[in-house]
């Protein structure tokens, strides 16, 4: 320390009053710990508006604007026949349908005495989803016996009513925008008051496919759930034992010697590697090379088990490290094989950490998206892909690509739908993360 | 037969050689344990792996290969005039594929018999119509090459599905038969299973080379396939990047790699003074309770995908950053941009650099810390003036490694940084990176051999010299220090 060779000059007053220096450095103290304050107040502020932002523009993703509508369903329309043959029904189309919901709708305005000055035929046509007429024939199909009676059906609502009872649409921005006019509006809040027009829980959107660019009201996250899940399988049934297998190769056979070290560098490396160049290797690889179907999850899968990989050796790795010597040295005196003492000892107590470590590997893979979009996933898929094996090489969605997909659309109600999935897959992901916090607690020994 | 049948029948065949391996080792030793060598289940066990690994090795590899076989021989039945202006050989092939698949489809639909199939070579004419009465819809007629092809293709696969079949069968009888044979009250069951799984897990840990091969493969092929497209020179020289689908692009990567390195830049700016006065706040000053408090909300920043920090970016930090720094001081009217993007990707890295430094910090032995405090030191002189010094060099290492996440991040910049290639210094206007253009490039309808998207694998190559350069610098780094106070 060559500042100790300057000259400190002497004291001057008391013990008891800190001088100019020691105040100085003592400022200085305490701003140190104010700036350190400040840091992790930020952190923690970052986290909270980040979630509560989300939670804010997503939490109406899962209420949904339905009508309450009495539609007699029309023999002479739906089914000429009278044979009420499902083959026959299914001749008409949604325009069919949608009429008769068209003419339900202007009854019940009419028998409710509501007024609106100006309202026309389009705009009470306009009140309901382009999807309902599909959902109501959907539900026709499947109990032909309907046809003839009056039914009630619960059918959604246009995505501008529907965000024009969340507050995302008012009076003045419905004049400028050709969607939707104020004298529907106006006729909501009617409807409304009738307790013909209310909001319910939304099943729709965590079971059913994603819908067109036209119909955000209808648009769900059935397929890219399923899609996750399947990847999700296929991850786990690859990268656990592959993973645990090179765990215990590298960590309880392996002779110390230069190729060793090579794979264990790979490993480290490959953990680093940008996610994105892993989708490069999937569309190089799989699609184009071994000629799998674009968009399938077998890929998807594929791509993350490879990026898991090392996420789970490296964890398990430890897990294998952290079991004391003692418990093989025991195992090998009474006789067991290097093997044996690995399979039969060292494997269940480390159990519990390498657990631990798949789920939290799997909770990444979950999360991940970029990788995906290179590799077709991004593509709109409407059907729900079949049963595994063969529904793994099915066009489908994955959750974080959906939200991405669903932020490039135009309309803003597409904005609300991505936040509330982004909230689906925040709870998958708190789920699994409590899961191996749980884990942890519960089963892990310290030597 | 399909795939899950076949593994299902070698499954069985190992399960009954499991079986009767035992009860054979049991017969010849009359019935006495203790005359093998091995506990039981080892004979079991030895003639299951040999009876299942083989085949569904085989399997795998027959379902690899066989793809790029046939299309090889398909290939050769197309001639130069079946492709069309502009086209491609892989476009033509896809289409081939396309129409093998639509014929499956008709002839189950309509139970046709391959003749009848083949009979539809004569009217090649109404193929597209009956097809598209499947769904399989076609852009264009089929010409009769690509239906001959088409019918090749399918031969082909059909006879090798069934060939595939008969060997993976073959296979797992043949490793049945000739391992129960060796099931002897002598025959040392448990070495040669024991060897057997350590060559299994030899194989497991060789799958993380073989990604790394498939990567550097899938890279450079594509990467040198672009150079002959396109002059390498342009590539790495040119200052502008301006891709037009219909060709006489300019795909400079330099507009790329400053939007890259600006957007990193803002994020280690944001992040790495942050990150690292948590870790020493949290090492040093912090009582229990709030480091029991503060730590696991940090490790939730790290947990949460980048999906929702590129949607945090895009509907709420982008617009609040235009309508109140932006539009008022007249620096931009875009709501994606560098300091968007820079931002939102500086509290993705906040818990990264945190743990990094932590573990810094924490490898400074106690002595130095303890001799700095008996000299009169306060608690930040000896943070900034000892602890910090000391753990420079794992310092820089953390922050290499924070600069190679922030490099290699997609989906912030997707969202947040916008798609406009520029090379400006305004923050407040959108610009590119190196991911987004990857992104751009390789998603839709792109046609495959076209320089405009085999740049992409270029970028991506570039992409992956850089981040392996900062992982391999920042480990020796931080090894060399590691061994400094070890």
């Amino acid at each position: 320390m060559t500042d100790a060779a300057v000259a400190t000059p002497p004291r001057h007053g008391s013990l008891l009053s800190a001088d100019d220096r020691t105040r100085r450095r003592n400022a200085a103290e305490r701003r140190f710990r104010l700036y350190g304050l400040i840091a992790v107040g930020i952190a923690i502020a970052a986290l909270i508006v980040l979630l509560s932002s989300i939670l804010v523009n997503g939490s109406s993703a899962f209420r949904q604007t339905f009508l309450h509508l009495d539609i007699h369903l029309d023999e002479k329309v739906l089914d000429k026949s009278g044979t009420r043959d499902v083959a026959v029904m299914s001749k008409v189309t949604t325009i069919g349908y949608g009429k008769l919901i068209d003419a339900a709708l202007k009854t019940t305005i009419e028998d409710e005495g509501i007024a609106v000055a100006g309202l026309t035929a389009k705009d009470v046509t306009d009140m309901i989803s382009k999807e309902a007429a599909a959902q109501v024939r959907t539900r026709v199909l499947a109990d032909p016996d309907l046809v003839g009676q009056t039914v009630s059906f619960k059918v959604l609502a246009n995505g501008r009513i529907d965000g024009y009872l969340k507050g995302r649409v008012t009076q003045e921005s419905a004049v400028r925008d050709s969607n939707v006019s104020p004298r529907q509006l106006h006729l909501a809040d009617a409807l409304r008051e009738k307790g013909l027009l209310s909001r319910d829980f939304n099943w729709g959107f965590i079971t059913a496919a994603d819908a067109s660019e036209l119909r955000p009201e209808a648009a769900g996250l059935g397929v890219a759930i399923l899609g996750s899940a399947y990847m999700m399988i296929i991850v786990l049934v690859l990268s656990l034992p592959i993973g645990v297998a090179a765990s215990i190769y590298l960590e309880e056979f392996a002779p110390q010697n230069r190729w060793t070290d090579l794979i264990e560098v790979n490993i480290s490396n490959l953990a680093a590697v940008p996610s994105i160049v892993y989708g490069i290797l999937g569309l190089a690889i799989f699609i184009n090379f071994a000629g799998l179907p674009q968009s399938a999850p077998i890929v998807g899968g594929l791509v993350l088990t490879l990026m898991t990989l090392p996420r789970i050796i490296i964890p398990t790795r430890a897990a294998l490290k952290s079991v004391p010597p003692s418990i093989r040295e025991a195992a090998l005196g009474v006789g067991a094989s290097k093997m044996q003492s690995t399979l039969h000892h060292v494997l269940p107590l480390a159990m519990p950490g390498i657990l631990t470590g798949t789920i939290i590997g799997l909770a990444q893979a979950l999360g991940e998206t970029a990788p995906l979009l290179l590799i077709g996933m991004v593509a709109f898929v409407r059907d729900y892909p079949g049963a595994p094996p063969e529904g793994f090489f099915d066009p489908a969605a994955a959750l974080p690509v959906q939200v991405y997909n669903w932020t490039q659309r135009s309309d803003p109600a597409f904005v609300e739908r991505a936040s509330g999935a982004i909230i689906v897959l925040l709870i998958f992901l708190l789920i699994m993360n409590a899961v191996a916090i749980v884990l942890r607690r519960k089963f892990e020994r310290r030597w | 037969m399909s795939i899950s049948v076949l593994v299902l029948i070698v499954l069985a065949v190992a399960a009954a050689g499991y079986v009767l391996a035992r009860r054979r080792a049991l017969a010849l030793a009359g019935g006495d344990r203790r005359k093998l060598h091995s506990l039981i289940g080892y004979y079991g066990q030895t003639v299951f792996l040999f009876a299942s690994v083989p085949a569904l090795l085989l399997l795998g590899a027959w379902l690899f290969v066989q793809p790029i076989v046939i299309e090889n021989r398909v290939a050769a039945l197309i001639t130069a005039a079946d492709i069309p202006e502009g086209g491609s050989l892989d476009l033509v092939l896809s289409d081939v594929r396309r129409v093998a698949a639509g014929l499956d489809a008709v002839a189950a639909a309509d139970g046709l018999s391959e003749a009848d199939v083949a009979a539809m070579q004569a009217d090649v004419s109404t193929v597209r119509d009956r097809l598209a009465g499947v769904g399989v819809a076609l852009g264009a007629e089929v010409k009769p090459n690509v239906f001959k092809a088409a019918t090749v293709y399918r031969g082909a696969a059909n006879t090798s599905r069934l060939a595939m079949a008969v060997a993976v069968i073959a296979v797992a009888l043949a490793g049945f038969g000739l391992s129960i044979r060796r099931v002897r009250p002598d025959f040392r069951a448990r070495n040669v299973f024991e060897a057997f799984l350590v060559t299994l897990l030899i194989g497991a840990s060789l799958v993380a080379v073989l990604t790394t091969v498939g990567i550097v493969a899938s890279l450079l092929f594509e990467s040198i396939h672009f150079f002959q497209l396109y002059p390498a020179k342009d590539f790495f020289f040119s200052l502008t990047w301006n891709p037009q689908f219909r060709g006489g692009s300019s795909l400079g990567i330099w507009p790329l790699l400053w939007g890259t390195l600006y957007v990193s830049f803002v994020a280690l700016l944001f992040a790495v003074p942050i990150g690292m006065m948590i870790a020493i706040y949290l090492s040093e000053y912090a009582s229990k309770r709030m480091r029991s408090l503060a730590k696991p909300a940090i490790e939730i920043l790290a947990g949460i995908p980048t999906i929702v920090y590129g949607l945090f970016a895009l509907i709420t930090v982008g617009p609040l950053l235009r309508d109140y720094l932006a539009q008022p001081m007249g620096l931009g009217e875009s709501s994606s941009s560098v300091m968007t993007a820079g931002l939102v990707m500086g509290v993705m890295l906040i818990p990264f650099v945190s743990s990094l430094s932590d573990d810094v910090i924490n490898a400074v032995p106690q002595a130095m810390r303890d001799g700095s405090y008996g000299l009169g030191a306060t608690q930040s002189e000896t943070v900034r003036q000892v602890i910090l010094p000391a753990a420079l060099p794992g310092i820089v290492g953390a922050i290499l490694l924070a600069a190679s996440r922030a490099i290699g991040e997609t989906m912030i910049v997707v969202m947040g940084a916008g798609a406009a290639a520029r090379l400006g210094l305004n923050p407040f206007e959108a610009m590119t990176t190196i991911t987004v253009k990857i992104v751009s490039q390789l998603t839709g309808d792109t046609e495959f051999a076209s320089p405009e998207t085999l740049v992409a694998f270029a970028l991506g190559m570039m992409l992956f010299i850089f981040t392996l350069a900062l992982n391999v610098i920042a480990l020796v780094v931080v090894r060399k220090y590691r061994e400094q106070y070890e």
